[in-house]
């Protein structure tokens, strides 16, 4: 995993502080790859997750962070014996690691929500579906943020 | 405050249908500080629903880290004629509804 | 080609204002929209799914509205906005005689306030202001920009003129080296656009709200590490009045989506 710029600062100043021994005290600002699998674990328990079914459609490159178009899609018959009961968002680095949760069923007919989301950073979004049987399936995407020439200050 | 719904006007019994929505709200993440260090304090819609004549037919539970001007895009089948109602809630006592009429043949 | 399309073409030629050196062609003038991605413009393009709509929509709630003293909306004298504003924000900013200097919608949605319905002026970037002035705007949607046509604007066209051409602030950058000299290329991330302001008031993804023109700019001039004029300050809306003139014949957007 590529260390942040933040990780890195607050492990050099554990540096100087210390001498040999980093240790780093500081909360970290952005939720840790930690934060998002306690995050996954709230809403998963003990259950495995198994990759696929999930389809999770999202720019690999943004234009903003403050507004990402996602689409997310299961591959699911959504009769009462076969369909998804929710499907929850997650990201690696904001500060804070849930997105949404959505909860549909056979009426809904198809498996899809959409919405727009923040993301602080270049990192990880996860989306995982929950179907009627209980099983948990996931994708992840990789998105690169790109950072805006002439933003405002903030205010 | 307004809010913009897209659900089809008429559908045959059956189809699966789109609905979409979109609502004026700030999303203030929680996160954030004003200028001289003080943080400017969470105000966000957490929940959705949607009810079709009556029956709930999508929630979310929606973070900061959905984007101002919540919009939400999720399917459902025209089962009869009626009455879809949208509902957000949130931080502060933020409530807000609106609905939209089907005809299904 | 036929007789009659060099006519045409000749007339045209004739007609169209010299331009002056460094300047974008009319047939090359481009929307800030052929510079986005396909998500950003998938945004813009369906009013459903357009979040700068919602101002519009409060807009034209606010339009029947009666506001101030004297008790009057805005459609008690303007009536239909759908016919009555039709092609309006394409001629802004423009001269007001009383004035005798020109005004953006947004002084003259507060002149009206003033002068007929005795009410307070909004304030700039306000919800209120915004959402009224993406209502008119919305009117003029794809009409051709005319703005500064008219011959008692041109000093005033030429001072904003001046200004685009002007260096400033610590990175010493005028707008025409990156918008006349360097669109399509990247700043950043970011593409450079020929800036053309054919959306205002729009929705930026960055802002997460709708802002004006003035907004943009301002925050442009921060970018070069300027002081960036006050809002309603003559210099920016010379500057909005060159910008318009500049994009003259681009279709009208409002409101646009741009990141």
């Amino acid at each position: 995993m590529p260390t942040t710029r933040r990780q890195f600062l607050s492990l050099a100043g554990g540096v100087t502080a210390a001498g040999m021994i980093p240790i780093v005290t500081l909360r970290p600002l952005h939720a840790t790859p930690a934060m998002l699998n306690t995050a996954i674990r709230n809403v998963v328990g003990e259950a495995p997750i198994r990759t696929g079914r999930v389809k999770l459609d999202i720019p690999p490159l943004v234009e903003n962070g403050n507004t990402v178009p996602v689409t997310v899609s299961v591959a699911s018959p959504m009769t009462a014996d076969d369909h998804v009961k929710s499907i929850h968002i997650f990201n690696e680095k904001n500060p804070q690691p849930n997105i949404g949760n959505f909860y549909l069923g056979p009426s809904s007919g198809r498996a899809q929500v959409a919405t727009r989301i923040r993301l602080a950073d270049t990192q990880k979004v996860v989306a995982i579906a929950r179907l009627s049987d209980d099983t948990f399936w996931q994708v992840a995407a990789d998105v690169v943020v790109t950072l805006a020439a002439c933003t405002e200050e903030m205010n | 405050m307004a809010a913009l719904i897209n659900v089809p006007a008429k559908a045959r019994r059956g189809d699966v249908i789109e609905i979409r929505t979109l609502t004026s709200h700030i999303m203030e993440t929680g996160f954030r500080h004003t200028v001289d260090g003080k943080l400017v304090p969470r105000d966000i819609i957490t929940s959705f629903t949607c009810r079709y004549n009556g029956a709930e037919i999508f929630r979310a539970d929606l973070f900061p880290a959905i984007a101002a001007n919540p919009y939400l895009s999720f399917f459902t089948v025209a089962k009869e004629s009626g009455k879809f109602e949208f509902e957000w809630i949130g931080d502060n006592g933020y409530s807000s509804t609106a609905s939209a009429s089907i005809t299904v043949e | 080609m036929s007789v009659w399309h060099a006519i045409a073409a000749a007339a045209l030629f004739a007609a169209a204002p010299a331009l002056l050196a460094g300047e974008i062609p009319p047939d090359a003038r481009r929307s800030g929209y052929s510079f986005m991605g396909p998500d950003t413009r998938a945004m813009q393009d369906d009013d459903t799914s357009n979040p700068g709509m919602l101002f519009v929509l409060d807009g034209q709630s606010l339009w029947t509205k009666k506001s101030g003293s004297a008790e009057k909306a805005c459609a008690d004298c303007h009536g239909d906005a759908r016919s009555s504003m039709k092609g309006v924000a394409a001629r802004y900013p423009a001269f007001d005689n009383a004035l005798s200097r020109p005004v953006t919608l947004d002084q003259r949605i507060n002149l009206c306030r003033a002068t007929h319905q005795q009410a307070s002026p909004l304030p700039y970037e306000s919800r209120d202001l915004l959402a009224l002035s993406a209502f008119v705007a919305h009117q003029s949607r794809g009409v051709a920009i005319t703005a500064g046509d008219d011959p008692q604007a041109k000093p005033f066209v030429a001072q904003g003129r001046d200004l685009f051409m002007q260096r400033e602030g610590q990175l010493n950058l005028a707008c025409t080296n990156c918008h006349d000299d360097n669109f399509d290329k990247h700043l950043a991330g970011a593409p450079i656009t020929q800036g053309q302001p054919t959306g205002y008031p729009l929705y930026r993804l960055e802002w997460q709200t709708l802002g004006s023109l003035e907004r943009r700019l301002r925050s442009c001039m921060s970018g070069v590490r300027a002081q960036a004029y006050d809002y309603g300050s003559p210099e920016l809306v010379a500057l909005e009045l060159y910008l318009m003139s500049r994009a003259r014949g681009l279709p009208m957007e409002t409101p646009a989506v741009r990141p």
